[in-house]
């Protein structure tokens, strides 16, 4: 029933928890594809530009950050993509889900940034709102 | 591409997008403009004018569409002095010549030079901006009652608050708005903006500073225009390779440079005080939905015309009101990131953010942080480069010794290396292995010849192998000017 997925990830713990739910929802799919999304916010460019300096390495610590989760879908030999896409999370999860066909959006309910869900509201909810696709969210 | 659809993608590619982001920073641009123009000890007009002829400017000639440019916290604090003790005028002819020093900078390409600025440097630069605003506002509380207090306190609760009920308002503007008509409703008597200078109340007008040309002038603004034009360099690549990364796209470093000066030359011409890239700004502008050259016209003009209307009502604005915008400000360009990863990092990363952030708080001079920063690192980097690892073992028989050399041979290195040999061992023959070294200067092929002489007073007989092509080119070059002695 399940075969094409769009996981939000970040690196965080509860990432790697929602990837296990996704690779677990694929499983006995024909021909399983799970696309993974990290958003990076405003906040979050100016932290890894002051702390990584040069474009490239940037982009190569981000992917590093999910190598976690890319190792587990190798190991299962689920087929996947990464894309990178900067914005606020919420509205660009809704945006990428939307564009194109998927059976669920499977996500966190708590990213990395706390601070952030106090002040600008839950991602998941605003994503559960408006994906017009079902969405599973990991607690 | 042609010129002309390069030119029609980065100005009228996301007309909407940025019209909107541009009127949504104007709003947000007010207040500081005016709070760092309070900073530096000038009239609200000086950075107002400024925020104005620089975001124009730069939208024009800049090398990064959907950055904001304008009068600067980083900026405002390198003036105080200056302003303090010259006054105005020289504040405006400093202005002029930092542009100059910038477009230099730009056309020599010498933006490539910030990669030698550590990133250890650049988190302090910013905490130490965050804590010299913050420090810069604390100044307003003194001698205050607690209205003071409570209103900036308040100002505060809506500037976080707020952005939970609506986020296409600037949350700063609605403070300042609520904070402003409660206090002249309940007529409490604090002080406002109009307490601080005048306000512009026509364009900025074409104008040479008034200051004797000579080279007394030259000696007093220089110092100034140097320190400006870094911070103001520093401040704006860096903000540029933030925006890069916001919007997914590249953009001309040396441009932004020549486009940063351009902007400052103008502004001095103008009334206005030096500025540079604007880091929040930039950051609201893009989440607001810019990413080209629009984006930063609109909101300059918007700013100016929302001044000549406004005037009347900006001047009743309470201090207390932008205080509270400043912490704001200070609060979210404190790297907090950089607190959690102080214990994680190498300890001479932290200690040179520490150092880094130390300095500008004792001299109030971000360009002296730096300096301290990039100079203390280079310290470190020596350091630790210079630490030369020399292995000895025994060859194919026991009066052969192979001492094997790893590292860099240079100044700082040649005194553990030539320490690393034992001169008194009965041996015949002594091997250096230098495949995993390299020397890079004069003490190094001294240091080795050295090492030579030592062995052949004892009869010892010296076999060099594993030089690398540059050591060994070095090595004869000197040989040969040594000789000629």
């Amino acid at each position: 029933m399940y075969n094409k997925i769009l996981l939000a990830a970040d690196g965080s713990d509860h990432s790697l928890r929602s990837a296990k739910h996704a690779m677990a929802l694929v499983r006995g799919g024909e021909n399983p594809h799970i696309d993974i999304i990290y958003v990076v916010d405003g906040d979050k460019s100016k932290t890894d530009v002051l702390h990584y300096g040069n474009t490239d390495v940037i982009q190569s610590k981000r992917k590093e950050k999910l190598s976690p989760i890319e190792e587990m879908l190798e190991e299962k030999e689920i087929s996947y993509e990464i894309h990178l896409k900067h914005g606020e999370p919420g509205p660009a999860i809704v945006k990428f889900a939307n564009d194109s066909q998927y059976d669920c959006v499977v996500l966190g309910s708590r990213g990395l940034n706390q601070l952030q869900t106090m002040v600008l509201g839950s991602v998941s909810h605003k994503v559960a709102k408006r994906v017009e696709c079902p969405v599973m969210i990991i607690k | 591409m042609t010129v002309i659809e390069k030119l029609k993608k980065t100005w009228l590619g996301n007309i909407r997008g940025d019209v909107l982001a541009g009127i949504v920073v104007a709003l947000a641009l007010i207040p500081e403009a005016i709070a760092f123009s309070i900073v530096a000890g000038v009239d609200p007009m000086v950075g107002l004018y400024a925020s104005f002829s620089i975001a124009v400017v730069t939208s024009i000639v800049g090398g990064r569409p959907g950055m904001i440019s304008g009068a600067t916290g980083a900026m405002a604090l390198l003036m105080v002095t200056l302003v303090a003790q010259h006054g105005l005028e020289y504040l405006l002819a400093a202005s002029i010549l930092t542009g100059i020093i910038q477009i230099i900078f730009g056309w020599s390409k010498l933006s490539k030079l910030m990669k030698f600025i550590p990133r250890s440097v650049m988190v302090g630069f910013v905490n130490a901006l965050a804590i010299l605003i913050f420090m810069s506002q604390m100044e307003h509380f003194e001698g205050q009652g607690w209205t003071m207090y409570a209103l900036a306190g308040v100002s505060l609760v809506i500037i976080y608050l707020f952005p939970k009920i609506s986020k296409t308002i600037p949350s700063t503007l609605i403070a300042i708005i609520a904070i402003t008509v409660f206090a002249v409703v309940m007529g409490i008597n604090t002080q406002t903006v109009g307490d601080m200078g005048a306000l512009p109340d026509t364009l900025p007008v074409f104008l040479i500073p008034e200051i004797p040309l000579t080279i007394e002038t030259l000696v007093i603004i220089f110092p100034y225009a140097l320190a400006l034009s870094v911070v103001g360099l520093l401040e704006s690549l860096l903000t540029a390779t933030i925006v890069d990364d916001m919007t997914d796209t590249e953009s001309d470093k040396d441009k932004e440079s020549r486009g940063q000066g351009y902007a400052n030359v103008v502004t001095g011409f103008f009334g206005g005080m030096a500025g540079c890239a604007m880091l929040g700004q930039s950051v609201i502008n893009v989440k607001s939905g810019a990413n080209g050259r629009l984006s930063s016209l609109v909101a300059g003009v918007f700013l100016m015309f929302l001044i000549l209307v406004l005037g009347d009502l900006v001047v009743q604005i309470p201090i207390a009101a932008l205080a509270g915008v400043m912490i704001m400000v200070s609060i979210s360009t404190f790297d907090w990131n950089s607190l959690k990863m102080l214990t994680k990092v190498p300890k001479s990363d932290s200690t040179v953010m520490v150092v880094t952030v130390g300095t500008v708080i004792v001299t109030h001079d971000l360009s002296q942080g730096v300096l301290a920063g990039v100079v203390l690192s280079a310290i470190f980097f020596a350091a630790k480069i210079s630490k030369v690892n020399v292995e000895k073992s025994t060859g194919h028989s026991d009066s052969y010794k192979i001492y094997k050399v790893e590292g860099q041979l240079f100044f700082a290195s040649v005194t553990d290396f030539t320490k690393s040999f034992d001169f008194d061992e009965a041996v015949n023959t002594v091997e250096i292995d230098l495949s995993q070294a390299h020397l890079w200067d004069d003490s190094a092929v001294e240091a080795l010849d050295k090492v030579k002489a030592k062995f052949h007073q004892r009869n010892v007989e010296i076999v060099l192998s594993g030089v690398n092509k540059e050591s060994s080119q070095l090595m004869s070059k000197l040989d040969g000017l040594s000789s000629g002695h």
